[in-house]
């Protein structure tokens, strides 16, 4: 990169699955403050950019940098740094929603459980936290979720699908949190299905069948 | 972003994983159980199926216990990384900025616990109705602490390979099983020797020594084999 290397670019990546070349060269540059929507019909490799991008797959050619770096040679600061939601919720059924956020975020910061129940009650889930996991509805699961993403304070979120399953409020609050999260100058990069109607400007990145 | 007194080391965070795998094994007691239940019945097959003469029972209480204790073992490996694949939290303990090997020392330090450490405080009673004498109880007691730990370890790198896999128990057991062969052998005859009244230091050693081996190489080769599975 010719300019100073901030945030997160992707320089020409091919991943294979079997015999299907599933991305052909995918390059983008996301700056603090950037949103991209990541779009696309099904099987064109959207939630497979995601997991080359938070490092969990490796691809065939091309690199990921985080801050100019490989992602691969600055793992564990990377990662501090990032949040990945998948498409489904992540949940341990068997432990409440308090304390799935205990584990899952307590792993990359030190968060006292006050804060994590004022989360849970950010994303409309406060009246849930501590009921088991499984109980809940998939909505309600999606929101755990979102409060999980929130409640890592990273700069850099990789959300795949994140609507799916949300009521009408539900979708306005994401969105509400997603504005809120790239005007202070986070990253984020968000699989969706539908236009994202937020008031900063979000970049489209097409994936092709 | 990351302040330092903010920051998770990785005492810390293993014990975090430690305490989450616990809480987690206690909300299902009946997974617990049913291994310990299984080593039970197993061993009360065999006086039933042979003869219930205390020189018979003696002499094979040794091969009995440890073969019962190594399958009952193999039927908790499993799990050890399949429940969390399977809902999706692997990955996020994977991303979690901890290295992977440090959760699965934690993931498989917790396994134990619940299972190897439980079926070591069992196995008094199983090793009485066989008629095992007081005075090889500790000897029996050590091996088998050593040998279900060694097992755990064994059982990590296998359900690492395996975690992928649709129908992975099978082929989990196939891995683990040769590999356990030495543990069967010198466990067993440090039984033997305890209850023969011979000093069993010998094949003590050797069993403190393959489990020192995959303790060291065990959360190396888990994590290796996990990375390859989560692509």
């Amino acid at each position: 990169m010719h300019e100073p290397a901030v945030g997160l670019t992707a320089e020409k990546i091919h991943v294979w699955r079997g015999d299907r070349h599933v991305l052909r060269g995918v390059s983008f540059a996301a700056r603090p403050g950037c949103l991209l929507h990541v779009h696309g019909p099904n099987g064109t490799g959207k939630t497979t950019l995601l997991r080359v991008l938070c490092g969990l797959l490796r691809p065939e050619s091309g690199v990921v940098r985080w801050g100019g770096d490989p992602i691969e040679t600055i793992r564990s600061e990377y990662q501090r740094a990032m949040t990945y939601a998948s498409h489904e919720a992540a949940l341990k059924g068997d432990l409440t929603a308090l304390e799935n956020l205990r584990y899952a975020v307590g792993l990359k910061r030190r968060v006292p459980d006050a804060q994590l129940r004022t989360t849970l009650e950010r994303t409309g889930v406060g009246l849930c936290a501590d009921l088991p996991a499984r109980v809940l509805s998939a909505g309600q699961r999606r929101r755990v979720a979102m409060a999980r993403v929130l409640a890592m304070r990273s700069t850099l979120w990789l959300l795949d699908e994140p609507y799916t399953n949300l009521d009408a409020k539900g979708g306005d609050l994401l969105t509400a949190l997603l504005d809120e999260h790239v005007g202070a100058g986070g990253i984020a990069l968000v699989v969706a299905h539908h236009a994202l109607p937020l008031t900063g400007a979000v970049d489209r990145l097409e994936l092709a069948a | 972003m990351s302040a330092a007194e903010t920051d998770v080391g990785l005492l810390r965070g293993i014990g975090l994983v430690l305490a989450r795998e616990l809480r987690l094994g206690f909300r299902r007691p009946d997974q617990l159980l049913q291994p310990l239940v299984f080593f039970l019945i197993v061993t009360t097959l065999f006086p039933l199926a042979l003869s219930p003469l205390t020189s018979l029972l003696r002499a094979m209480a040794p091969g009995v216990l440890w073969v019962a204790a190594l399958l009952s073992s193999l039927l908790s490996m499993e799990t050890l990384f399949k429940a969390d694949a399977d809902d999706g939290t692997l990955e996020q303990l994977a991303l979690s900025s901890q290295p992977l090997g440090a959760i699965v020392v934690a993931k498989t330090i917790a396994h134990w616990l619940v299972s190897g450490a439980a079926l070591v405080a069992m196995s008094p009673l199983v090793a009485t109705a066989l008629s095992v004498p007081p005075r090889a109880l500790p000897t029996m007691l050590a091996s088998l602490a050593l040998g279900t730990l060694t097992l755990s370890w064994l059982g990590a790198i296998g359900a690492g390979l395996t975690v992928g896999l649709r129908r992975g128990g099978v082929l989990l057991s196939l891995i683990v099983l040769p590999l356990a062969m030495p543990l069967l052998i010198f466990g067993a005859s440090a039984t033997d020797r305890a209850i023969g009244g011979e000093n069993p230091a010998g094949a003590l050693y050797f069993l403190a020594a393959l489990c020192v081996f995959t303790t060291s190489l065990g959360p190396l080769a888990a994590s290796a084999a996990l990375r390859i599975t989560l692509e």
